[in-house]
Protein backbone atom coordinates (compact mmCIF):
# COMPACT_ATOMS: atom_id res chain seq x y z
CA UNK A 1 0.00 0.00 0.00
CA UNK A 2 3.05 2.47 1.13
CA UNK A 3 4.34 1.71 -2.20
CA UNK A 4 1.34 2.35 -4.10
CA UNK A 5 1.17 5.78 -2.65
CA UNK A 6 4.55 6.91 -3.74
CA UNK A 7 3.58 5.55 -7.02
CA UNK A 8 1.05 7.30 -7.82
CA UNK A 9 2.67 10.51 -6.23
CA UNK A 10 5.55 10.20 -8.39
CA UNK A 11 3.30 9.61 -11.49
CA UNK A 12 0.80 12.92 -10.76
CA UNK A 13 3.75 15.27 -9.86
CA UNK A 14 5.08 14.01 -13.26
CA UNK A 15 1.83 14.36 -15.37
CA UNK A 16 1.01 18.03 -13.78
CA UNK A 17 4.69 19.49 -13.53
CA UNK A 18 5.72 17.68 -17.10
CA UNK A 19 8.74 17.03 -15.80
CA UNK A 20 11.12 13.65 -16.25
CA UNK A 21 10.30 10.39 -13.52
CA UNK A 22 14.18 10.53 -12.65
CA UNK A 23 14.06 13.58 -11.20
CA UNK A 24 11.27 13.11 -8.69
CA UNK A 25 13.27 12.11 -5.58
CA UNK A 26 11.93 12.40 -2.15
CA UNK A 27 14.43 15.06 -1.82
CA UNK A 28 13.12 17.31 -4.89
CA UNK A 29 12.20 20.61 -4.19
CA UNK A 30 8.93 21.39 -6.37
CA UNK A 31 9.64 24.84 -6.71
CA UNK A 32 13.56 25.05 -7.04
CA UNK A 33 14.29 21.79 -8.41
CA UNK A 34 11.32 20.52 -10.44
CA UNK A 35 10.27 24.41 -11.54
CA UNK A 36 6.97 24.70 -10.27
CA UNK A 37 5.26 27.81 -9.51
CA UNK A 38 2.73 28.57 -7.49
CA UNK A 39 0.07 27.98 -9.41
CA UNK A 40 1.75 24.46 -10.35
CA UNK A 41 1.64 23.57 -6.59
CA UNK A 42 -1.99 24.77 -5.82
CA UNK A 43 -2.58 22.47 -9.01
CA UNK A 44 -0.76 19.62 -7.82
CA UNK A 45 -2.21 19.88 -4.42
CA UNK A 46 -5.51 19.47 -5.53
CA UNK A 47 -4.85 16.53 -8.17
CA UNK A 48 -3.72 14.94 -5.15
CA UNK A 49 -6.71 16.14 -3.31
CA UNK A 50 -9.09 14.68 -6.08
CA UNK A 51 -6.91 11.57 -6.64
CA UNK A 52 -7.01 10.28 -2.77
CA UNK A 53 -9.61 11.63 -1.82
CA UNK A 54 -8.54 13.49 1.09
CA UNK A 55 -8.18 16.87 2.46
CA UNK A 56 -4.80 18.73 2.53
CA UNK A 57 -5.84 22.13 4.56
CA UNK A 58 -3.32 25.32 3.62
CA UNK A 59 -1.95 25.36 7.35
CA UNK A 60 -0.18 21.57 5.86
CA UNK A 61 0.07 22.60 2.29
CA UNK A 62 2.14 25.18 3.33
CA UNK A 63 4.62 22.76 5.03
CA UNK A 64 4.67 20.94 1.87
CA UNK A 65 8.25 21.74 0.02
CA UNK A 66 9.69 18.66 -1.81
CA UNK A 67 8.18 15.39 -3.02
CA UNK A 68 8.87 13.28 0.30
CA UNK A 69 6.71 15.66 2.37
CA UNK A 70 3.84 15.32 -0.02
CA UNK A 71 4.61 10.97 0.10
CA UNK A 72 4.66 11.31 4.04
CA UNK A 73 1.26 13.75 4.46
CA UNK A 74 -0.64 11.65 2.27
CA UNK A 75 0.65 8.35 3.89
CA UNK A 76 0.32 9.81 7.23
CA UNK A 77 -3.49 10.80 6.26
CA UNK A 78 -4.48 7.29 4.87
CA UNK A 79 -2.99 5.32 7.70
CA UNK B 1 -16.56 37.23 -37.02
CA UNK B 2 -16.02 33.70 -37.52
CA UNK B 3 -16.19 31.91 -33.79
CA UNK B 4 -16.75 28.38 -35.68
CA UNK B 5 -15.89 25.74 -33.08
CA UNK B 6 -16.19 27.87 -30.20
CA UNK B 7 -17.49 26.49 -27.02
CA UNK B 8 -19.32 29.24 -24.54
CA UNK B 9 -20.79 28.85 -21.33
CA UNK B 10 -23.12 32.77 -21.06
CA UNK B 11 -24.82 32.67 -17.56
CA UNK B 12 -28.53 34.38 -17.71
CA UNK B 13 -28.08 34.03 -21.56
CA UNK B 14 -32.10 33.59 -21.82
CA UNK B 15 -33.27 37.47 -21.83
CA UNK B 16 -31.88 41.15 -22.16
CA UNK B 17 -28.14 41.14 -22.86
CA UNK B 18 -26.94 37.68 -22.50
CA UNK B 19 -29.65 36.53 -24.78
CA UNK B 20 -28.34 38.96 -27.65
CA UNK B 21 -25.03 37.80 -26.70
CA UNK B 22 -26.18 33.90 -26.77
CA UNK B 23 -27.54 34.51 -30.16
CA UNK B 24 -24.94 36.23 -31.79
CA UNK B 25 -22.56 33.71 -31.01
CA UNK B 26 -24.34 30.93 -32.10
CA UNK B 27 -24.50 33.26 -35.55
CA UNK B 28 -20.79 33.12 -35.45
CA UNK B 29 -20.67 29.23 -35.26
CA UNK B 30 -20.02 29.41 -31.34
CA UNK B 31 -21.76 26.90 -28.98
CA UNK B 32 -23.63 27.81 -26.47
CA UNK B 33 -24.64 26.58 -22.68
CA UNK B 34 -26.90 28.60 -21.26
CA UNK B 35 -28.54 28.46 -17.53
CA UNK B 36 -31.55 29.82 -16.19
CA UNK B 37 -33.57 30.51 -13.39
CA UNK B 38 -37.14 30.86 -13.09
CA UNK B 39 -39.98 30.43 -15.61
CA UNK B 40 -38.48 30.19 -19.02
CA UNK B 41 -39.67 28.61 -22.08
CA UNK B 42 -36.68 26.70 -22.92
CA UNK B 43 -38.48 25.19 -25.87
CA UNK B 44 -38.84 29.36 -27.39
CA UNK B 45 -35.47 30.12 -26.40
CA UNK B 46 -33.79 26.95 -28.44
CA UNK B 47 -35.97 27.74 -31.70
CA UNK B 48 -34.21 31.42 -31.37
CA UNK B 49 -30.96 29.71 -31.91
CA UNK B 50 -32.73 26.82 -34.37
CA UNK B 51 -31.25 28.41 -37.83
CA UNK B 52 -27.74 29.86 -36.63
CA UNK B 53 -25.03 27.84 -37.36
CA UNK B 54 -23.82 26.95 -33.60
CA UNK B 55 -25.47 24.68 -31.07
CA UNK B 56 -27.29 25.96 -28.01
CA UNK B 57 -27.86 24.12 -24.94
CA UNK B 58 -29.65 25.20 -21.59
CA UNK B 59 -30.20 24.09 -18.47
CA UNK B 60 -32.01 25.69 -14.81
CA UNK B 61 -29.11 26.83 -12.44
CA UNK B 62 -28.43 29.35 -9.99
CA UNK B 63 -25.31 30.89 -10.26
CA UNK B 64 -26.03 31.90 -6.56
CA UNK B 65 -25.99 27.85 -5.75
CA UNK B 66 -22.42 26.39 -5.74
CA UNK B 67 -23.75 22.75 -6.63
CA UNK B 68 -26.30 24.19 -9.61
CA UNK B 69 -22.71 25.56 -10.64
CA UNK B 70 -20.65 22.36 -10.58
CA UNK B 71 -23.95 20.37 -12.52
CA UNK B 72 -23.96 23.21 -14.46
CA UNK B 73 -20.20 23.32 -16.17
CA UNK B 74 -19.77 19.72 -15.54
CA UNK B 75 -23.38 20.02 -18.31
CA UNK B 76 -21.80 22.46 -20.65
CA UNK B 77 -18.39 20.18 -21.31
CA UNK B 78 -20.65 17.11 -21.51
CA UNK B 79 -22.48 18.44 -24.23
CA UNK B 80 -20.63 21.16 -26.11
CA UNK B 81 -17.25 18.63 -25.71
CA UNK B 82 -14.99 21.46 -24.07
CA UNK B 83 -15.23 24.87 -23.03
CA UNK B 84 -13.23 27.92 -24.26
CA UNK B 85 -15.06 30.97 -22.56
CA UNK B 86 -17.10 31.74 -19.62
CA UNK B 87 -19.43 34.66 -19.69
CA UNK B 88 -20.92 35.84 -16.51
CA UNK B 89 -23.67 37.98 -17.45
CA UNK B 90 -26.06 37.31 -15.18
CA UNK B 91 -27.06 40.08 -13.02
CA UNK B 92 -30.26 41.73 -11.18
CA UNK B 93 -30.41 44.94 -9.73
CA UNK B 94 -32.53 45.98 -7.23
CA UNK B 95 -32.20 49.92 -7.00
CA UNK B 96 -32.92 51.99 -3.87
CA UNK B 97 -31.91 55.16 -2.32
CA UNK B 98 -29.45 54.32 0.05
CA UNK B 99 -31.13 55.92 2.96
CA UNK B 100 -34.12 53.38 1.62
CA UNK B 101 -31.91 50.63 0.44
CA UNK B 102 -32.61 47.51 2.70
CA UNK B 103 -30.59 45.13 3.38
CA UNK B 104 -31.96 41.92 1.26
CA UNK B 105 -31.60 44.68 -1.69
CA UNK B 106 -28.07 45.00 -0.62
CA UNK B 107 -27.37 40.99 0.04
CA UNK B 108 -29.73 39.73 -3.32
CA UNK B 109 -28.02 42.12 -5.33
CA UNK B 110 -24.25 41.12 -4.29
CA UNK B 111 -25.16 37.52 -4.18
CA UNK B 112 -26.27 37.09 -7.84
CA UNK B 113 -23.89 39.98 -9.16
CA UNK B 114 -20.40 39.10 -7.27
CA UNK B 115 -20.63 35.87 -5.44
CA UNK B 116 -22.41 34.13 -8.69
CA UNK B 117 -19.32 35.74 -10.74
CA UNK B 118 -16.91 33.72 -7.87
CA UNK B 119 -19.30 30.62 -7.94
CA UNK B 120 -19.34 29.99 -11.90
CA UNK B 121 -15.49 31.03 -12.12
CA UNK B 122 -14.29 28.73 -9.39
CA UNK B 123 -16.26 25.61 -11.44
CA UNK B 124 -14.67 26.86 -15.17
CA UNK B 125 -11.12 27.51 -13.72
CA UNK B 126 -10.89 24.23 -12.95
CA UNK B 127 -11.37 23.04 -16.55
CA UNK B 128 -9.57 26.25 -17.97
CA UNK B 129 -6.29 25.29 -15.89
CA UNK B 130 -6.36 21.98 -17.20
CA UNK B 131 -6.69 22.86 -20.70
CA UNK B 132 -4.39 25.45 -20.13
CA UNK B 133 -6.57 28.39 -22.22
CA UNK B 134 -9.69 30.08 -21.62
CA UNK B 135 -11.69 33.46 -21.45
CA UNK B 136 -13.56 34.66 -19.10
CA UNK B 137 -15.74 37.61 -19.64
CA UNK B 138 -17.66 39.17 -17.10
CA UNK B 139 -20.31 41.95 -17.94
CA UNK B 140 -19.64 45.28 -15.75
CA UNK B 141 -21.48 48.04 -16.17
CA UNK B 142 -20.81 52.00 -16.92
CA UNK B 143 -22.35 52.66 -13.11
CA UNK B 144 -19.52 50.70 -11.72
CA UNK B 145 -17.03 53.38 -13.13
CA UNK B 146 -19.04 56.35 -12.89
CA UNK B 147 -22.20 55.57 -10.16
CA UNK B 148 -25.54 56.22 -10.10
CA UNK B 149 -28.11 57.32 -7.84
CA UNK B 150 -30.35 54.20 -6.59
CA UNK B 151 -27.27 51.74 -7.37
CA UNK B 152 -25.08 51.98 -4.84
CA UNK B 153 -25.75 48.27 -4.88
CA UNK B 154 -25.71 47.44 -7.96
CA UNK B 155 -22.62 49.74 -8.64
CA UNK B 156 -20.49 48.21 -6.34
CA UNK B 157 -20.55 44.53 -7.77
CA UNK B 158 -19.66 45.94 -10.99
CA UNK B 159 -16.91 48.08 -9.69
CA UNK B 160 -16.06 44.57 -8.25
CA UNK B 161 -15.84 43.01 -10.88
CA UNK B 162 -13.25 45.16 -12.36
CA UNK B 163 -10.90 44.26 -9.56
CA UNK B 164 -12.17 40.46 -9.62
CA UNK B 165 -11.09 40.38 -13.41
CA UNK B 166 -7.56 42.32 -12.98
CA UNK B 167 -6.50 40.20 -10.24
CA UNK B 168 -7.64 36.73 -11.74
CA UNK B 169 -6.19 37.76 -14.91
CA UNK B 170 -2.52 38.53 -13.50
CA UNK B 171 -3.16 35.03 -11.70
CA UNK B 172 -3.62 33.12 -14.35
CA UNK B 173 -2.06 34.68 -17.02
CA UNK B 174 0.64 32.33 -17.15
CA UNK B 175 -2.07 29.67 -18.13
CA UNK B 176 -3.06 31.74 -20.83
CA UNK B 177 -6.02 32.27 -19.43
CA UNK B 178 -7.61 35.17 -19.99
CA UNK B 179 -10.37 37.67 -18.01
CA UNK B 180 -11.68 40.94 -18.94
CA UNK B 181 -14.94 43.05 -18.29
CA UNK B 182 -17.32 44.39 -21.12
CA UNK B 183 -18.80 47.87 -19.05
CA UNK B 184 -22.28 48.17 -21.30
CA UNK B 185 -23.34 51.59 -21.04
CA UNK B 186 -27.20 52.78 -21.67
CA UNK B 187 -28.22 49.85 -23.39
CA UNK B 188 -32.05 49.20 -24.52
CA UNK B 189 -32.97 46.03 -22.76
CA UNK B 190 -36.00 45.04 -20.27
CA UNK B 191 -33.57 46.41 -17.54
CA UNK B 192 -33.28 49.65 -18.29
CA UNK B 193 -37.02 49.77 -19.58
CA UNK B 194 -37.50 49.69 -16.03
CA UNK B 195 -36.04 53.40 -15.52
CA UNK B 196 -38.29 56.46 -15.33
CA UNK B 197 -38.92 59.05 -18.61
CA UNK B 198 -36.99 61.22 -16.48
CA UNK B 199 -34.14 59.09 -15.93
CA UNK B 200 -33.69 58.15 -19.07
CA UNK B 201 -33.79 61.64 -20.66
CA UNK B 202 -30.81 62.29 -17.82
CA UNK B 203 -29.26 59.69 -19.33
CA UNK B 204 -29.84 60.67 -23.22
CA UNK B 205 -28.02 63.64 -22.53
CA UNK B 206 -25.14 62.62 -20.94
CA UNK B 207 -24.14 60.15 -24.10
CA UNK B 208 -22.33 62.10 -26.76
CA UNK B 209 -23.31 59.67 -29.18
CA UNK B 210 -26.84 60.63 -28.75
CA UNK B 211 -28.67 57.10 -28.62
CA UNK B 212 -28.93 54.09 -26.10
CA UNK B 213 -26.80 51.12 -27.55
CA UNK B 214 -27.68 47.75 -28.68
CA UNK B 215 -27.37 44.67 -26.78
CA UNK B 216 -25.56 43.80 -30.03
CA UNK B 217 -23.05 46.44 -30.00
CA UNK B 218 -22.31 44.28 -26.43
CA UNK B 219 -22.48 40.84 -27.93
CA UNK B 220 -19.89 42.15 -30.26
CA UNK B 221 -17.35 43.20 -27.47
CA UNK B 222 -18.27 40.07 -26.19
CA UNK B 223 -17.35 37.72 -29.16
CA UNK B 224 -14.06 39.64 -29.26
CA UNK B 225 -13.17 38.82 -26.39
CA UNK B 226 -13.83 35.62 -26.62
CA UNK B 227 -12.45 35.44 -30.11
CA UNK B 228 -8.26 34.67 -30.52
CA UNK B 229 -8.38 37.97 -32.16
CA UNK B 230 -7.89 39.65 -28.95
CA UNK B 231 -5.17 36.79 -28.07
CA UNK B 232 -3.45 39.50 -25.93
CA UNK B 233 -6.02 41.30 -24.19
CA UNK B 234 -6.50 40.51 -20.18
CA UNK B 235 -7.57 42.47 -17.40
CA UNK B 236 -8.71 45.22 -18.97
CA UNK B 237 -12.72 47.07 -19.35
CA UNK B 238 -13.55 47.41 -22.15
CA UNK B 239 -16.33 50.36 -22.14
CA UNK B 240 -19.04 50.29 -24.51
CA UNK B 241 -20.97 53.02 -24.47
CA UNK B 242 -21.05 55.97 -27.10
CA UNK B 243 -18.68 58.00 -25.36
CA UNK B 244 -20.83 58.32 -21.91
CA UNK B 245 -17.95 57.91 -19.99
Amino acid sequence: MTVNIEEKVREIIVEQLDVEAEKVVREASFSEDLGADSLDTVELLMAFESDFNLEISDEEAAKINTVGDVIDHIEKLKA
Amino acid sequence: MDLKGKNVFVTGGVQGIGQAIAYNLTKAGANVFLNYIGNVNTEEVLATHKDNEGKCFISQGDVTNTDDCARNVEEAIEKLGSLDALVNNAGITKDNLFMRMTQAEWDQVLSVNLTGVYNMTKQAIRYFVKAKKGSIVNIGSIVGSSGNPGQVNYSSTKAALIGFSKSLAQELGSRNIRCNVVAPGFIRTAMTDKLNEEQKKALLSKIPMRRMGEAEDIANSVMFLISDVSQYISGTVLHVNGAMY
